[in-house]
Parts: C-alpha cells; structure tokens; sequence
C-alpha cells in the first residue's frame, strides 16, 4: 500500500478514502500543513490533482472548481475578470516557511480564511454555496447548489469550512463571486494608543461611510509596513467604490474623525493592505509563536493588554481581530491568552508554533462540556471511523 | 401529505403531560383545551391543519431546558415555534406533540451599536430588531416579505432572505451568536460578538435546520448601518429575455444593486390593478431595480443602470426622484401577492432558485405548464439572486384544483432543479417539499444531513415529518450502506 494517494477524481477520491485502513491526512499545496495539531496519519491523502475550474460565470457571479486549484489560478481568472473573491483569504504560506502564491481552494476553505474585509463582505464560509466531499466512510455526497439563495436540507458548507479535513475530503466547491472595486483609498492616522484606536475605528465602522477595511498597527508592527518611514503606529482605514465615490467619502470620513491624517493613494493602499491580508508585520520572523485572537471590536485593546507582553501585534477587522507572537515557550502563553479573552469572550487560535507545543496546547479555543460532546457527534457524523486528519482540531475529534 | 404516524399513547396521556408540563411552567403557559390548541393547528402554509397534543409557551431559556428534558425522557415529539408564518409549513404541529411556542421570548436585551451587534429573545420580530437599533441610525438587513410578524428565531431557523440578499446575504450571513438548547436539556453558545466560530460553525448549519437541531433561545444579530441614500429605477421591458439580459449585464458592469425585483405581465396587471403603482401595462416584464449607500455613489450607478437598460431595451426607464416615488415603484411589487389574492380564490406560492440566465427558458416551460393543467401563474423574481416566486393560481372549491396546483408546483421546483437550480430558496422545505428532496439529493447525501440530525438529536423527536422524505433511525443510519439509486430499507415506511 502506498504512503501517498493521488485521486484526480471525485470517485477515486471516495475509493482511496474507503481503501484506507488507517488514518488520512489530507494535503493540498500543504502550504498549511503545519496549521493545527500534528496528526498522526498512517497515508496522506493529496488532493492537488483535483485541481481546474470547471465553470466561471461572471454575470452570474459563480465559479466552481477542483479542491486542488491553486487559489492563485483562481484569482488570476477572477482578476482578469474585474471580480474578486471578496473575503480576501490570506496566504499563510510564507507564516510556515512556505514560498507565496501556494495554496489551494480546499485548503482555503478547511481553514475558512478571510483577510481585511471581512468586516464588510465576510468571510469565505459566506461565500462558499456548494460542495462535493467525501466523508469517512468513503461516500460522495454534495450539498448546497450553485445559486445564491438556497435553503433547501442542511447547509453542510458551513460546516466544511473551517473544519480543517476533519469532517470530508472537499473534491470540488462553488463560490460566490464579487465585482473587484473600481478604486481604493486609505485614510491613516498617525500616533494612536491602543485604546484611542480602537475607538477611532469603532467610529469609522459606525459612519456611513462604507469602510472595508480597519487596522491599526503599534509602532512594532508598524516598521514592517511596505512603505517602512512611518516610525509610528498607524490606524488604517480603507474605502473602496467607485473612484468619485471614494474621494468623497474619504473626504466626509476625514472630517468626521477629527483627527489629523492623510489619504494614501490607490497603489501604495492596494500594496498596503495586501501586506495586511498576508501578515506583512511577521514576515522575517520565522521563530515565535503566532496566535490569531477572534473578540468584539471594542475589546480589543483591553484583551491584548491583558494578554500580558507579547512580541509584535496587530489588529485588524476594526479591533476584533489581533494577530500577535509571543516566544515559542512552554504554552506558547496559551492560558494567559485565553484568560485575557474570557470576558469579552471570543476565540483564540494558535496558527504556528513548533510541533511539541502544537500537539500539547489546545490550538483552537477549548470548550465546555455540551459543546465539546456536540462537535464529537458531528464529526462522527461525518467520520465514524475518524480517518479524516484525526485530532487536528481536537484531541479525539 | 402523509405525517408520521401518531403515537396514539402519547395522545392518551394528553392529561399527564400537560399536568407535568405545568410543574415546569406556569399553568397559563400550557394549553391543554380543544379550542385553544386550534389557534396553533398551522402556519402559513394554510393547506395543512393540525391542533398539537398540548401548547407549552416558556419564557426562560432554563425553562425551555426542563420541557425539552422532561419531553426527552418521556420520548415524546417537540415541535418549536415562532410566529407561524412559514411558507412551507416548518411550524405545523403534531397530534402526538408537544407545541413550544417561542412568543413569550420578546425583548431586545442589548443594543451595542459600538460593536455593531443586537441581543435579542428568539420571540422579537424581524422588524422589532430594525426599529430597536433605528434611532443610531442602523438596521437588521434580511428583510423577508413577512418581517413585520415573523421573528428572528423562526428567521435562524427557515435561513430566511428578503429582497435584499445579493448585496447583504440571508440570516445566517447576518448573525454573530446563538444561545441554543438541545434536545436533552443541554445549552450551547455558538458565536458571540465577535466574528467566526472558532471551531466547526455549527451557527451555520443550525442556521436554517427548520426546528430540527434544537431550540434557539437566544439570538445575537450583525447590525448595519442604513445607507444615507436609497433609490431605485423602474423598468419596463418587451420581453423577459430582455429584462434578463439587463439584469446580467449590470452584475456583469460590477454594479451590485441592493435589490432586482422582476415582474412578468400577469403579476404586473395584478399588481397595477390592485395599487396603481404606475407600472407600464404594455410591458411584458418589469425591473425595479434599487442602489443603496453613499449618495454620491448610488447617483452613479443609477445613471449607468439607465444606460444598460435602456441599452437592453427598456422602453421608458424612470428614476426615482423622491423617497415617496422609490415607496411608489415598490408598492405594486410589495403587493404583488395580496394582488394576486385579488383575482383568484387562491394562490400557491412557490420558491425555487434558479441559474438566472436559465429564466427565459424556465419561464417558457412554465407557460406550457400552465395552459396544459389549465391553471394560470405570476410570476415574481427576486432576479438578482435568481429566486423564483412562481405564483399558482386556483380554486380550493374546485375538486381536484389544489391537487392539480401542487402537482403544477412541484413540476415547477422539479424543473427548476433540472436546470441547475434548487428546490427551495427561502421558505423552506418544510413538509411542503419534503418528499421532493430525492429530486435534488441522492441517498447518501440525505443520509449524510440525517447523521448530523442524530448528532443532535438522536431520537430523532425535534420536528419530525419536516425536511426529510424518510426518516431513519440512527442507529440504522450509522451501519447503513448505500449505493447510488438503490434505496436501502424498502421496508421502512414513508411518508
């Protein structure tokens, strides 16, 4: 029997998974491979062969593909296209010491990825309409369509995204497709605490000004911007429309804040928040810890200082989003952190850090008993025999 | 339409249980007389009737845990609901089961504009939640046609939409958090004020589960800020292939409006006839077509809209020029139904979805439909998102006509389905188009969205009859086996 499966299509994909006689981890470009505990698999199932878009309807805004396809072959299309995938899924790649530009859609979508505009168009789970998997028993099943609206049985893709393989082996997914926008400006302020910039973008995401995208980085993070003169914290706020739009509204929003800034033009805030989507303030640290913490917007100053010290952070999604490392030691600060958060509640998620700590901390947020029973059964619903990347998520599911 | 049989024990026992239920609640919470358990027989799909074993209205969330306990280990059928506006009978009650009326679930307990988030009770109305949130000068986007009276647990529980779904998504593109309960007591909180779940996002597959994997007791809402500027244009066409042409290529200049309504002729004379909405009864088919946000922006995109229109051939485009004529373009659309009420002594109202570039053709089908069963249809379209609201028109008194009108119906969802579409893009499969489930899903798919049923509730007493055309017990789900087509456990009874 072979280490290694190469299914290219749907079917042998089912008979590979109804083959196994042991545990499957499930590989794309494995650009996230190390994203989640270690699972102890005795094969790995490679769905990068799965791969090619299969229907691309601009004017219906859909687009169907293998699970293998590169998500940069897909944003090629879409780009060339002017549409977009509107979630902005990051490429967490280079985080693992893996080159930029891997990755593919079902990796995207196990990880349920979604950058800076999360805030205004959501995430990939509220694109993704339809899917065709495999479950753990080696079974084809699909759900979900390949139109919009669509309430017909359970909505399954809410739950294959982000359940990292755990639950079905994706062999192809339909998402839903956006416009890209004519044009995009950024509005920085310089100099903010924390706290002042949490409440700054708390006031941005309240006007009607439409902003897609809020961050703000403390000094430390700052440097590692693309255009590295800043020498201070900066607070970022994007809008995108039509480019008569823009101006305006950028012009309202700067009134309305009343704080000094300046306006950062289409090119430097197109390379700017790609740089944020894709963790630009970590490049170059390939050691620490990185956590990913999930908590109302308005909370987000208060839980980072609570965290205790960390390395470099930043915030993005308007405050509920803080990516920060902390040294790969003992728990990786797993229980300070998760302290910090308890009462704001939210989520907190250890996306790199060395093997021995990945396999001996909860890498995602732990959960009380009912809820932890509840996600056994589900993944035994799909998964009886726990064959799909067992314990990736959690111990024994 | 065949529901399980009932356990004519449990009916029996109908004294003893609403007894017991009554050392759990307070004794006007439990409806046990004949007269009033019939204000509850059914919902908004009318055709069907059915008064419940007894009526338990909870009003805290721990009192919804000891029904469902007690109801658990007496193995007896539970039944949640809102306010009983579902389309697709998703509320209809059981001879044989306990009621759990949700209504007693009414306040809006936090607004936190800061976070842009609303707590509200299951009980709260769509449009309750709306007006809460108002004077901040927010809104809840989904908007279905009901909001004044459905409220937001029936709206987690049915995923339901509006016409504003393909720039704001349905409900569970607009939730934060739930509080649920299980069918054994146990809660559960998903979500929070923050974003994404940080495991499986079981809000999101509880989200539109149609009272099957449990009872919502609390419902945490994403709320927006109302757009400063809302207008919309009013299109006539000479053909539905040409307002579909339209509508594709404004999706295709990278405009997405906040809503497309289409009409087609029937449903544009009903509606004119009813409201006078100043609706082109020359036109064959009919757009209303609405941009929100920035004002600047919105006046825009409006002129290009124009411009694509009267590029696809629209005869006289009118641009609203005041909020009072953008009410007026909608009142004919927002009307269409009781409209359509007008000139029939009833109407079935379907929902499929559909690849919109198919419409002309389904249309076409539709007409053949139509004059072969010698029943009439309107049609309304929430065209953006490729929604179909075919409306069958009939005569309940008539024998055979509502038999004839739902075999029309599911002729209509089964095409739609042929087509690349789905049997069901908002009100839900309910009882209603339960046994067409097989139509869109094979065996194993449906076996697989049973198992998930059995990893909530694996006695399988949440709304049964609903959603699946055969209901397996999970223990024989768990060593079945399935090959494509051939459908295990003949001996199992359908219904």
């Amino acid at each position: 029997m072979s280490d290694l499966l190469e299914p290219a299509t749907a079917e042998e994909l089912a008979a590979a998974v109804a083959a196994s006689e042991g545990p499957l981890e499930l590989l794309g470009h494995g650009s996230k491979r190390d994203f989640g505990r270690p699972v102890q698999a005795s094969q790995v199932l490679d769905l990068s062969r799965l791969s090619g878009v299969t229907l691309y309807e601009p004017d219906e805004l859909v687009l169907s593909a293998g699970a293998g396809t590169p998500v940069a072959e897909i944003e090629r299309l879409l780009m060339a296209n002017g549409q977009m995938l509107a979630f902005e899924p990051p490429d967490l790649g280079p985080l693992f010491g893996q080159e930029a530009g891997r990755g593919t859609l079902g990796g995207m979508i196990a990880c349920n990825l979604a950058g800076p505009r999360r805030i205004k168009a959501g995430a990939l789970r509220d694109y993704l309409l339809g899917a065709t998997a495999v479950n753990g028993r080696g079974e084809i099943f699909k759900t979900g369509g390949r139109v919009m609206k669509n309430v017909t049985g359970y909505d399954l893709c809410k739950l294959l995204a982000g359940s990292f393989g755990t639950l079905a082996a994706i062999a192809s997914a339909t998402l839903k497709v956006l416009p890209a926008p004519e044009a995009v400006r950024t509005l920085m302020v310089r100099g903010l605490g924390d706290s002042a910039a949490m409440l700054l973008m708390s006031r941005a995401m309240m006007s009607a000004e439409d902003v897609s995208g809020a961050a703000h980085l403390p000094e430390a993070a700052a440097r590692h911007l693309p255009h590295a003169d800043v020498g201070t914290a900066v607070t970022l706020l994007r809008l995108e429309g039509t480019p008569r739009s823009v101006a305006q509204r950028l012009a309202m929003l700067a009134k309305e804040l009343e704080a000094p800034s300046e306006e950062l033009g289409e090119i430097e805030s197109t390379v700017l928040w790609r740089g944020l989507r894709n963790l630009l303030p970590f490049r170059g640290d390939h050691t620490a810890a990185i956590w990913r913490l999930s908590v109302p917007p308005t909370a987000g100053a208060d839980v980072l200082r609570a965290c205790g010290p960390v390395e470099r952070c930043f915030y993005d999604w308007g405050g509920g989003l803080i990516w920060l490392a902390v040294a790969p030691e003992g728990d990786a600060g797993a229980a300070r952190l998760r302290t910090a958060l308890a009462a704001s509640g939210g989520h907190a998620t250890l996306v790199r850090a060395p093997i021995a700590i990945r396999a001996a901390v909860d890498v995602f947020q732990p959960q009380d008993a009912a809820l932890a029973g509840l996600v056994r059964r589900v993944k035994e619903s799909f998964d009886p025999l726990g064959r799909l990347n067992p314990g990736r998520m959690y111990a024994g599911a | 339409m065949r529901m399980p049989e009932p356990d004519q024990a449990a009916i029996a026992r109908r004294a003893e249980i609403a007894l017991a239920l009554r050392r759990i609640l307070p004794a006007e919470s439990v409806i046990e007389d004949g007269e009033a358990r019939r204000a509850y027989e059914s919902d908004g799909l009318t055709a069907y009737r059915q008064p419940p074993l007894v009526v338990a209205l909870p009003s805290t969330t721990a009192e919804v845990a000891a029904v469902l306990v007690y109801c658990h280990e007496n193995r007896l059928k539970v039944v949640p609901r809102g306010a009983g506006t579902s389309l697709s009978g998703g509320a209809l009650p059981l001879a044989d089961g306990v009621l759990l009326g949700m209504a007693k679930f009414n306040r809006v307990l936090d607004v936190d504009i800061a976070n842009r988030a609303a707590v509200v009770q299951p009980g709260v109305t769509n449009l309750a939640i709306s007006q809460a949130v108002a004077p901040a000068g927010f809104y809840y986007a989904p908007d279905p046609s009901s909001q004044i009276a459905c409220t937001i647990g029936g709206n987690v529980a049915e995923n339901s939409g509006g016409v504003h779904c393909l720039k704001y998504g349905m409900t569970g593109n607009n939730l934060l958090g739930l509080e649920m309960v299980l069918i054994d007591g146990e809660v559960v909180r998903l979500g929070g004020r923050h974003l994404d779940a940080g495991g499986y996002d079981l809000m999101g597959v509880v989200t539109g589960s149609e009272g099957l994997l449990g009872v919502v007791t609390e419902v945490t809402v994403r709320i927006l800020r109302k757009p400063s500027t809302q207008r919309a244009l009013l299109l006539g066409f000479a053909s539905c292939e040409d307002a579909g042409e339209c509508v594709a290529k404004v999706i295709a200049a990278g405009i997405i409006p906040a809503g497309m309504e289409m009409m087609d002729k029937p449903a544009i004379h009903a509606a004119e006839d009813f409201v006078q909405a100043g609706y082109p009864r020359d036109a064959e088919a009919l757009l209303i077509v609405e941009l929100d946000g920035p004002a600047v922006e919105v006046d825009e995109l409006i002129a290009r809209v124009e411009q694509i229109a009267k590029a696809c051939g629209s005869t006289s485009p009118r641009v609203s020029r005041d909020e009072a004529e953008r009410q007026r373009f909608w009142a004919g659309r927002k009307a269409a139904f009781p409209a359509v009420g007008r000139i029939s002594p009833d109407y079935y109202c379907m929902d499929g979805t559909i690849p919109r570039r198919r419409l002309p053709e389904v249309l076409a089908k539709m007409q053949a439909m139509s004059r072969a069963c010698g029943l009439r249809v309107a049609n309304v379209f929430h065209a953006g998102d490729g929604n179909l609201h075919p409306l069958i028109l009939y005569d309940a008194n008539k024998p055979g006509e509502l038999e004839t009108a739902e075999a029309f119906g599911a002729d209509i969802l089964r095409l739609c389905v042929a087509v690349g579409g789905v049997l069901t893009g908002e009100h839900g499969v309910g009882v209603e188009k339960r046994d067409l489930m097989g139509e869109m899903f094979n065996e194993t798919d449906l076996a697989q969205q049973e198992r998930l049923k059995c990893a909530f509730d694996s006695e399988g007493l949440l709304n049964p009859g609903k959603m699946f055309p055969v209901l397996h017990r999970c223990a024989e789900l768990g060593r079945m086996h399935v090959s494509a087509g051939k459908l295990p456990h003949p001996e199992l009874p359908r219904f």
